[in-house]
């Protein structure tokens, strides 16, 4: 049911734990729907995302699109992380079912509030407002429901 | 790299011996049972012998033996047989909230066709008591149908005493034993079942087969038509090898049932204790004791239930979970959530069944992997307050 390459992100997750000197901290989801991801950033003076972590409670493919999401992000531009698809994560790991396309929505998600929290933390709000408010730029089917 | 098959609830491997009286019927004798020449009757002596098997096991006469195809469809046959056939009688249904879909899926087509369903909740451990179906029941009551051992937590239900409610009341009485079926003593006469559901592939036996016992004087109408076979209780060609295997099974079953149930029940037992002294912050689903031999269920707060399967299976262990993410919704499993588990609880279940081949040295190595995968899912969970 999983690629080769979901199994190894699942099985060996880059980036995994809390940061303790994030300045951006982020988590989507909910134990409800039993998915929840935490994204942790250390932005530098440049705006460069120098280091990132993630913790996720859910499946294989909730813990694999968040390994793929820090990887696809780290050394990458504030601009460069928001530009971050869910289909971008999907095609990195070289698919994934159809079901479990909406933990790579959460992923995804869970860059954007972390960055958010990034901004809002910087006294800039607006920007925060900002990478909050814009549509994400994927095309699940169905909203993610809660 | 070690292989543990603790799925034995979903299925269980075909035994050799059964394979060995199957093997005939898959090669040389082909005839179709129906036909009068000698390559039908002889096929037909399988049949036969098949049925008085599964009779002795349940105590039931060969007389009220149908072979199906498999439990669901025994279940169907029962639900939307015994509806059209006592329409007369009445419109109104009991079943609790924690019965396999087969059951709960007919009930809810039912209810499309203007029947009334009573879905009776269970407590905390999986029971419905005898008082609740008691309750439940009106002169409008065609049925009640009440699982005899939960596929999911193990629970077993107080059949005999649910049996007695129904008959004083005058209403007939099914149970689903696909789970109990081979595993733990079934008696219909005694026990006072009407009606009850068995599948081949739960005792080591063959998939594609399933039994409806109908008690006597009960004749419901043959869920799928086109031919006399069963006695025009079940059109289709009889699945010879099958019936013959799931006799086979189901006997052999039956006759080390007391041995099998201790060694099974010591290892259970184990595995639980083992788990609550382990792993911490778990929480054992189902009843401690009025469980079937060889059902262990836990929930493992703050991870998630596909992440344990995934990771167990890595290490070679198969196992089941109740999470959404394994049932393809997004709801986790309607037992969990029915015996009070929240979302997030039940998201964290894992099922480990054990089989006839089932070893200590399994268990040892199920023991000593599954703390190392609760460890470090909740490493990784944002919600664990412990790793």
């Amino acid at each position: 049911m999983y690629t080769e390459k979901v199994l190894d992100h699942f099985e060996h997750p880059r980036n995994v734990g809390a940061l303790d000197d994030a300045n951006g901290v982020g988590m989507v989801g909910n134990a409800k729907c039993g998915d929840i991801m935490q994204m942790f950033l250390k932005v530098n003076d440049d705006g460069i995302i120098e280091d990132v972590g993630f913790k996720t409670f859910g499946c294989g493919a909730a813990i694999a699109t968040s390994s793929m999401a820090t990887e696809l992000i780290k050394g990458k531009s504030i601009e460069e992380a928001l530009q971050l698809s869910n289909s971008a994560v999907v095609e990195a790991l070289e698919g994934l079912p159809p079901q479990k396309i909406h933990c790579s929505v959460l992923a995804e998600e869970a860059v954007r509030a972390a960055i958010a929290d990034y901004y809002r933390k910087k006294g800039m709000e607006d920007k925060a407002k900002e990478v909050e408010n814009t549509k994400c730029s994927c095309e699940h089917e169905e909203p993610h429901e809660h | 790299m070690r292989k543990v098959y603790l799925d034995n609830a979903a299925t269980t491997a075909l035994s050799p011996k059964v394979l060995e009286k199957m093997m005939p019927y898959l090669t040389d004798i082909y005839g179709n049972a129906s036909s009068p020449h000698s390559f039908g009757q002889t096929a037909r002596i399988g049949v036969e012998h098949a049925r008085e098997q599964v009779a002795r096991a349940i105590n039931a006469d060969p007389s009220e033996i149908v072979f199906t195809g498999c439990g669901t469809e025994s279940d169907n046959t029962v639900l939307f047989g015994v509806a059209e056939r006592y329409a007369k009688k009445g419109d109104h249904i009991i079943t609790t909230n924690v019965e396999h879909h087969a059951i709960l899926h007919s009930c809810a087509a039912l209810e499309k066709k203007g029947i009334k369903v009573t879905y009776l909740p269970v407590d905390k451990d999986g029971l419905v008591t005898p008082e609740q179906v008691r309750d439940a029941i009106t002169d409008k009551t065609i049925l009640v149908s009440v699982m005899f051992a939960n596929n999911e937590v193990g629970t077993i239900m107080p059949i005999p005493e649910i049996a007695a409610v129904c008959h004083e009341k005058g209403v007939l009485f099914h149970t689903d034993a696909v789970q109990a079926a081979g595993h733990i003593p079934i008696d219909v006469k005694a026990m006072g079942i009407d009606m009850l559901s068995i599948s081949g592939h739960k005792f080591h036996g063959p998939k594609g087969v399933g039994v409806l016992y109908e008690r006597k004087g009960i004749r419901l109408p043959s869920y799928i038509i086109g031919g006399e076979q069963e006695k025009g209780r079940r059109a289709g060609t009889e699945n010879v090898a099958g019936i013959v295997g799931l006799g086979e099974a189901l006997e052999l079953a039956v006759t080390n049932m007391s041995e099998t149930s201790a060694r099974m029940t010591r290892m259970r037992d184990r595995l639980i204790e083992g788990i609550e002294s382990t792993i911490p912050e778990v929480k054992l689903n189902g009843h401690r004791t009025k469980r079937l031999p060889n059902n262990v269920n836990f929930s493992i707060k703050y991870i998630e239930g596909e992440s344990i399967l995934l990771m167990l299976d890595m290490a070679g262990i198969a196992a089941s979970s109740g999470s959404a993410c394994t049932s393809g919704s997004l709801d986790p499993s309607h037992v969990l959530l029915a015996l009070g588990l929240t979302h997030e609880v039940a998201h964290g279940s894992v099922r480990m069944t054990l089989g006839d081949d089932t070893t200590d040295e399994d268990i040892d190595y199920v023991l000593e992997t599954l703390p190392k995968v609760a460890h470090r899912l909740r490493a990784m969970s944002p919600i664990s307050p412990i790793d």
